[in-house]
């Protein structure tokens, strides 16, 4: 690896990351009228997180069974509505302790 | 009230609800900056990609392809898949924008559209302001962009069982947004359970597990979004636009 394909490689990132950011929100400065295109829209933070965490967080920390307890934890203080801190690292400290029996 | 102050206090407003996410966004970014270090990359090029990418799923991609060499046509394009899904973020911000932000402020606040806080923004009751969209996104640039100098200098100090364990902290504010409103709507949690198992058969199944994880969410999205709107239209949705447009 070298520093200038680093560069340029994140450089391209930038862009790409940007790109789907700002399209949409500059092209539709109207509201949408179709109920189902909002209906859509309300429903897609749900999906799109659900199908970035699982399976994939079974993965997350080399180890299924810390990585199990890590979700129990998590999904327990979620759904106690705990804020954003609280739940990661709740399941942040129940693996590392975790790792340590297993 | 005077125009000045009312964008001090949306300002504010919006700093207070990107709290939470700035103080999440340092152990997930501190993981970030350790992984990308440890495998190669330079302290200072994985602060700069925290700094202009502020994301997190395409940088830990990104930066893994990086340190092996890959071409840049391969990192772009995952990149960008991975991406595209704030194409329906920023879609849906897009309807709930005041009429006042202009076309300039779209292009300065979208940079800061990321998973967390477009699911704050989207859960305002009222519409969205200029300055409370930059007072949202303000925080959590600053702590995604130190939180990734703190792993990325602090990197070789770490113990093992603690770096394997950050690896989780992602995931733990993931679930953090989705399910308390799963609890209220059980819409919502038909949504997010049925796009957990279409996720799963498109990770497991033959020939289906060789789509790339960045199309796998966008196939997942298309799928349960359509097939929710169509059996479960939010008919409160249409009558807020109405009320907003009278």
């Amino acid at each position: 690896m070298s520093t200038s394909h680093a560069l340029i490689a994140i450089f391209l990132m930038a862009l790409v990351t940007y790109i789907p950011r700002v399209l949409p929100i500059t092209i539709f400065q109207k509201k949408i009228e179709s109920s189902f295109i909002q209906s859509f829209l309300k429903y897609v933070p749900y999906a799109v997180l659900s199908a970035l965490t699982i399976p994939d967080i079974i993965y997350s920390t080399n180890n299924y069974i810390t990585a199990g307890i890590g979700t129990v934890v998590a999904l327990t203080l979620a759904y106690f509505e705990k804020n954003l801190v609280v739940v990661a690292s709740g399941a942040i400290l129940s693996v590392y302790v975790a790792s340590f029996f297993l | 009230m005077n125009a000045i102050y009312t964008k001090r206090v949306q300002f504010q407003y919006g700093f207070k609800r990107g709290l939470p996410i700035t103080i999440g966004y340092l152990p997930v970014s501190f993981a970030f900056g350790l992984t990308a270090v440890k495998a190669g990359m330079h302290p200072l090029l994985a602060i700069l990609m925290s700094l202009t990418n502020l994301t997190s799923a395409g940088q830990f991609a990104g930066a893994s392809l990086i340190n092996e060499g890959a071409a840049y046509l391969e990192i772009t394009l995952t990149t960008f898949v991975i991406n595209i899904r704030y194409m329906l973020m920023s879609l849906s911000l897009s309807q709930k924008l005041d009429r006042s932000v202009t076309f300039p402020e779209r292009l300065i606040f979208s940079f800061g559209i990321t998973d967390e806080t477009f699911a704050v923004a989207a859960s305002e009751e009222q519409d969205l302001t200029y300055h409370y969209m930059i007072g949202l996104i303000i925080g959590p640039i600053a702590g995604w962009t130190f939180g990734t100098m703190l792993g990325a200098l602090i990197c070789s100090a770490l113990p093992e069982a603690l770096s394997n364990a950050l690896g989780i902290a992602l995931y733990g504010m993931f679930l953090a947004i989705i399910i308390p409103p799963c609890k209220h709507s059980v819409h919502i949690l038909y949504v997010i359970l049925s796009s957990c198992l279409l996720s799963c058969i498109f990770k497991y199944a033959p020939l289906l597990n060789k789509i790339s994880a960045g199309f796998r969410v966008i196939l997942v999205t298309l799928i349960i979004c359509s097939l929710a709107a169509y059996l479960f239209p939010i008919p409160e949705l249409t009558e807020n636009q109405q009320e907003r447009s009278e």
